[in-house]
């Protein structure tokens, strides 16, 4: 047992750290939105799908079929980040439009919201398995199976730490990830809309009071988080190379998990949850078996709720004393 | 605030909405004020009506492209269970439960182990069966309960995952190809349970009417308007010294038992259960279906699980179109009448008053009814 | 009957086509009586198959039955086939335990998964020599069962055995792929279907993972090249029980092929052939002029003829007689047929 567990911990870590990496920023959509509007925005699996399937659409458009180097990769990625960022964030949007303010509107409760997005989440799924991906990607009765993502750069051994190989594809997520959030914490902290994004967060009706305009703030909040979801659609399609209608649906639950494991509501939670979740899940499988993956991240969500009942870093979008 | 809401009166799917919500509305007061025997002679026409429903002559209207009786049983007549048992937890008590196939899964379990293993006939297994989802929904709820709202909803989630890959990972209780060959519940009153539909669709029909009756009984008990305060104001209810623990874990309790309910008649028809049998999708169905009949109020439950499992089957005919229908009906549904087709009366009158905390504070929320913003604008 | 529209439809479509195709060619060729076919679709889920089947049996009054398609399925429809004497050949139902319900009336043309578990292993050991083994399977009924019958076959060849599950719906294989590398097996072999193991295989690879991959008759399908990429597919070995010609030039299976395209516009893929011989089982019975269901029961008991697969000729207890099992292996970003286990030959 420990010597597999000291043979394989290294490992582990890189890829746990690279899953995390996608949990947390698939989170960060979850968090934001949940911080503004106390609601569990269950179709924000389906805006990391619609930024997947976006950016293997520009590849398709770019004609891309293997690994590219240099100058032509920098830009490639640099285009895919904006489409799938632009096609998730608006799609955020719109959902926002569609599914959720005539229910805010009408003072409907949280419940009916949750049931509205699952329906949303549902019409999404099947509207690309029946539609999109056999009409848009032309694969003609194949809308459930799954889609290839031609191999975009090589994947090479950057340095190696005793046994552990670290991949240049791994970094490169980490790395991606962490600098999103760097640059989302500098906007919501340090600009006048991630104030009013705190303010909305902190008391809605003050806000209100105070001049914010909640309608601009709510779709803010959307388009940025859905955004992140584009970053981290990019890195999965890239990563995995394998798309399906529904590749949000077990992303979206874990990111969850991890945005509630954090302290949902506070961006640094999102980002310490979902890289917890990863590692948990790895290092556990190493004792258990990978079969009891999901029961390892559920327990111990469960436990860290028990001792701390709103997460490890709690709730609140802004700092602690913002 | 509310100015650019006000102006939407003329939106078609405003009027559409003020028609639906009147009419209802128009009969739900009648209800109210009905004398008692008009009442019990609705309530014996239902039960009439669910007994002759299995036959032909309405099957080939209702379901032309599959088996009408055996739908009745599953889903539509496991989906009515089950939702009224959620309905205890989400619509009564206000928790949100994510996972509240859980509950259908240990009870299919049971069904199956002590069928299987210990050769136990289906009455007795009903009796630990039940008993067994009620162990384990206190087991999940005493712990997880202090948790506020959404914070429940993923632990519950989880927990029905847990339950699944469980299942799914444990070899003893079949692993990943479950377990096969349940027994059928022994003959009653003459009765043969074998692979005919009917009686079983007969006992589910008794199960369900017994179940409402309960449910109906503890809404208007002491129990039922403790949930009710928890539900709008879980503070105040605490404040007002409803010990709020105690009738959250009761409420978890019967919700479960319910479920577990659901699962041991379930799984004595359907001779093999598997772990997928009991997935995420199956909660969140049956969730659903609680909200879109109007969480809270039976009536409305039973119509929302009905229409949501018998809906798809009768449209089949769309072939792969009517899950896409599906899901944009649930979003139009909500958004036409977030309370649900039959909401409760009393929750109706102060409708709005269980949102969001961001709503706005205009118009609407004080208004009598359910067309708020729109009055006030004239 | 079967999953003609659900997740694993790619593995339904073809029998079912298979199926119509014998029974166009018997209409075209019968002047005295005409056979209709009706298609089920169960979606892969047994419930919807209860269901089906009783309007199989109550509305469309159904004299025979080609399906159920997976195993899941026939076990919950079988009691009801067995009540209402309805006889059923399925073309893709491998699980062992099927056969020991005696049920009169259900048969199938393939082998099942205890038959199929040991060839594969066998084969492997005999072709790799194999000392040390990964099994891997999706922890879904097939996929383990196929997974558990390999491993033992490997142990009993004195093969060390290590295992470890994936989850079909994740993507994210990297924690089983640091657990083979550790382990650095001889041959892995996965239980369960094309899709994840195209995502596993690519994700071995790119973790350094250089041992033979093989997996059994979920895996056989081209879409397994396109899942994993041509790179990682390469030198797949796939095993099943079932005969895919895959611009095979035998005679028998050349004009077959050329019929179902002609049809179709595809090549038959897994299982076409089985689905074609399934119903060429029933049609031989109703041709010997039989046309009750338990008269053409009867006469499923003594058939015996050259189907396009195999030799059709059943045990009492429903069971083809003849069961082989095809070695497949993917050359040059195609799977090949490479003939049965006693034949096959790895390039």
């Amino acid at each position: 047992m420990l010597n597999d567990f000291i043979s394989q911990v290294g490992p582990s870590t890189v890829g746990g750290l690279a899953s995390g990496a996608i949990y947390a920023l698939i989170a960060l959509g979850y968090t934001m939105v949940y911080g503004v509007l106390r609601l569990i925005n269950f179709a924000h699996s389906e805006i990391f799908m619609i930024g997947s399937f976006a950016a293997l659409f520009v590849i398709n458009l770019m004609g891309i079929t293997g690994p590219l180097s240099g100058i032509a990769l920098v830009g490639t990625m640099l285009l895919l980040l904006l489409a799938s960022m632009a096609a998730s964030g608006g799609a955020a949007v719109v959902l926002e439009r569609v599914a959720y303010r005539p229910l805010r509107r009408r003072g409907a409760s949280r419940l009916a919201a949750l049931i509205s997005a699952i329906g949303a989440s549902i019409f999404l799924q099947e509207l690309f398995a029946l539609v999109i991906i056999p009409e848009v990607f032309d694969r003609p009765s194949q809308g459930r199976n799954q889609v290839p993502v031609p191999r975009l750069f090589d994947r090479e051994t950057v340095f190696s730490i005793g046994n552990t190989d670290i991949r240049n594809d791994h970094l490169f997520i980490i790395v991606a990830a962490v600098v999103m959030m760097v640059l989302l914490d500098i906007f919501v902290n340090r600009t006048r809309i991630g104030r009013g994004i705190r303010a909305t967060s902190q008391d809605p009706e003050t806000a209100v009071l105070m001049g914010v305009n909640i309608d601009s703030i709510i779709r803010t909040t959307f388009l940025v988080g859905g955004a992140m979801a584009g970053v981290a659609s990019l890195l999965y399609a890239m990563e995995f190379e394998n798309l399906r209608f529904n590749v949000g649906f077990l992303l979206g639950v874990k990111a969850f998990t991890a945005a509630v494991l954090g302290g949902i509501g506070n961006l640094r939670g999102a980002l310490l949850g979902g890289l917890m979740l990863g590692l948990i899940e790895n290092w556990g499988s190493i004792f258990f078996g990978s079969e009891w993956k999901d029961v390892i991240a559920f327990s111990v969500l469960v436990l860290v709720l028990l001792f701390r009942p709103t997460g490890i870093l709690g709730e609140s979008l802004q700092r602690a004393r913002a | 605030m509310n100015a650019n809401s006000n102006v939407r009166s003329g939106n078609p799917l405003t009027a559409l909405r003020r028609t639906v919500g009147g009419y209802t509305d128009g009969v739900r007061d009648w209800w109210a004020t009905a004398p008692r025997w008009a009442r019990w002679t609705v309530y014996a026409l239902l039960i009439a009506l669910a007994i002759v429903a299995p036959s032909d002559a309405i099957g080939s209207f209702m379901s032309p492209h599959s088996h009408w009786a055996s739908l009745l049983f599953s889903p539509i007549g496991t989906y009515v269970l089950l939702a009224v048992g959620l309905n205890v937890v989400v619509g009564q008590a206000g928790l949100l439960d994510l996972g509240f196939v859980a509950f259908y899964a240990i009870g299919a379990y049971t069904m199956a182990i002590f069928g299987t293993k210990y050769g136990w006939n289906f009455w007795p297994v009903l009796v630990v069966g039940i008993f067994m989802t009620a162990v384990s929904g206190i087991i999940l709820g005493s712990p997880t309960l202090r948790l506020r709202g959404d914070y429940l909803a993923i632990v519950t989630l989880g927990f029905g995952e847990i339950v699944r890959v469980t299942a799914q990972n444990t070899e003893s209780i079949g692993g990943s190809r479950g377990i096969t060959n349940i027994p059928h519940p022994e003959p009653i009153f003459g009765v043969e349970f074998f692979l005919d539909p009917l009686p079983y669709y007969y006992l589910l029909l008794a199960a369900i009417i017994l179940v409402v009756i309960f449910a109906k009984r503890l809404e208007r008990s002491r129990v039922g308007r403790a949930w009710e305060a928890i539900r709008e104001d879980e503070d105040a209810a605490e404040l007002m010294g409803v010990p709020t623990f105690k009738f959250k874990l009761l409420a978890f309790f019967i919700g479960a038992m319910i479920g577990g309910l659901t699962g041991v008649i379930w799984a004595s028809k359907v001779i093999a259960i598997q772990p997928p049998n009991f997935p995420f999708i199956l909660s969140a169905t049956i969730l659903a279906a609680v909200v879109l009949g109007g969480s809270g109020n039976l009536p409305g439950v039973m119509i929302g699980a009905f229409l949501i499992a018998w809906l798809p089957e009768r449209f089949r005919g769309f072939a792969d179109y009517r899950i896409l229908i599906f899901g944009a009906a649930l979003v139009l549904t909500m958004a036409l009448r977030p309370e649900g087709l039959l909401p409760p009366r009393r929750r109706r009158s102060i409708s709005g008053s269980v949102t969001k905390p961001e709503t706005p504070p205009a118009g609407g929320d004080e208004a009598g009814d359910d067309r708020p913003a729109e009055e006030v604008a004239k | 009957m079967g999953d003609l529209t659900g997740q694993d439809s790619a593995l339904m479509i073809p029998p079912s086509q298979g199926a119509q195709l014998a029974v166009d060619e018997f209409n075209a060729k019968s002047t005295k009586v005409k056979v209709e076919m009706v298609k089920y679709d169960s979606q892969g889920n047994p419930d919807q198959a209860v269901t089906q089947t009783q309007q199989a049996l109550t509305q469309d009054k159904i004299t025979a039955l080609v399906g159920p398609g997976f195993s899941g399925e026939s076990r919950n429809v079988g009691p009801i086939l067995e009540q209402a004497k309805i006889p059923s050949i399925s073309a893709s139902a491998t699980n062992p335990g099927l056969a020991e319900n005696e049920w009169k009336f259900w048969h199938r043309v393939v082998a099942n998964d205890g038959v199929q578990g040991p060839a594969i292993a066998e084969f492997l050991v005999k072709a790799k020599s194999a000392k040390k083994a990964f099994v891997i399977d999706d922890a879904q009924e097939y996929g383990a069962g196929l997974g558990d019958v390999v491993a033992k076959a490997f142990e009993s060849q004195g093969v060390k055995v290590e295992r470890d599950k994936i989850d079909p719906q994740g993507s994210d294989y990297s924690s089983t792929v640091t657990k083979v590398k550790a382990s650095a097996p001889d041959v892995i072999f996965f239980g369960g279907y094309y899709a994840p193991l195209g995502r596993l295989l690519k994700q071995l690879r790119d973790g350094g993972v250089t041992a033979v991959v093989s997996s059994g008759d979920g895996s056989v399908d081209q879409a397994l090249v396109e899942g994993a990429g041509k790179d990682a597919a390469e030198g797949a070995v796939l095993g099943c029980p079932c005969l895919i010609p895959f611009g095979s030039d035998v005679p028998e299976l050349k004009t077959f092929s050329d019929n179902y395209k002609a049809k179709f516009g595809t090549d038959p893929l897994i299982y076409a052939t089985e689905g074609y011989d399934a119903m060429s089982a029933f049609l031989k019975a109703i041709e010997a002029g039989n046309t009750t269901s338990e008269k053409i029961n009867e006469y499923l008991s003594t058939i015996d003829f050259p189907g396009v697969s195999k030799q059709i000729k059943f045990n009492p207890n429903g069971e083809i007689a003849a069961s082989v099992i095809h070695i497949y292996e993917v050359k040059d970003g195609k799977v090949t047929w490479l003939g049965d286990t006693s034949k096959a030959q790895l390039s």
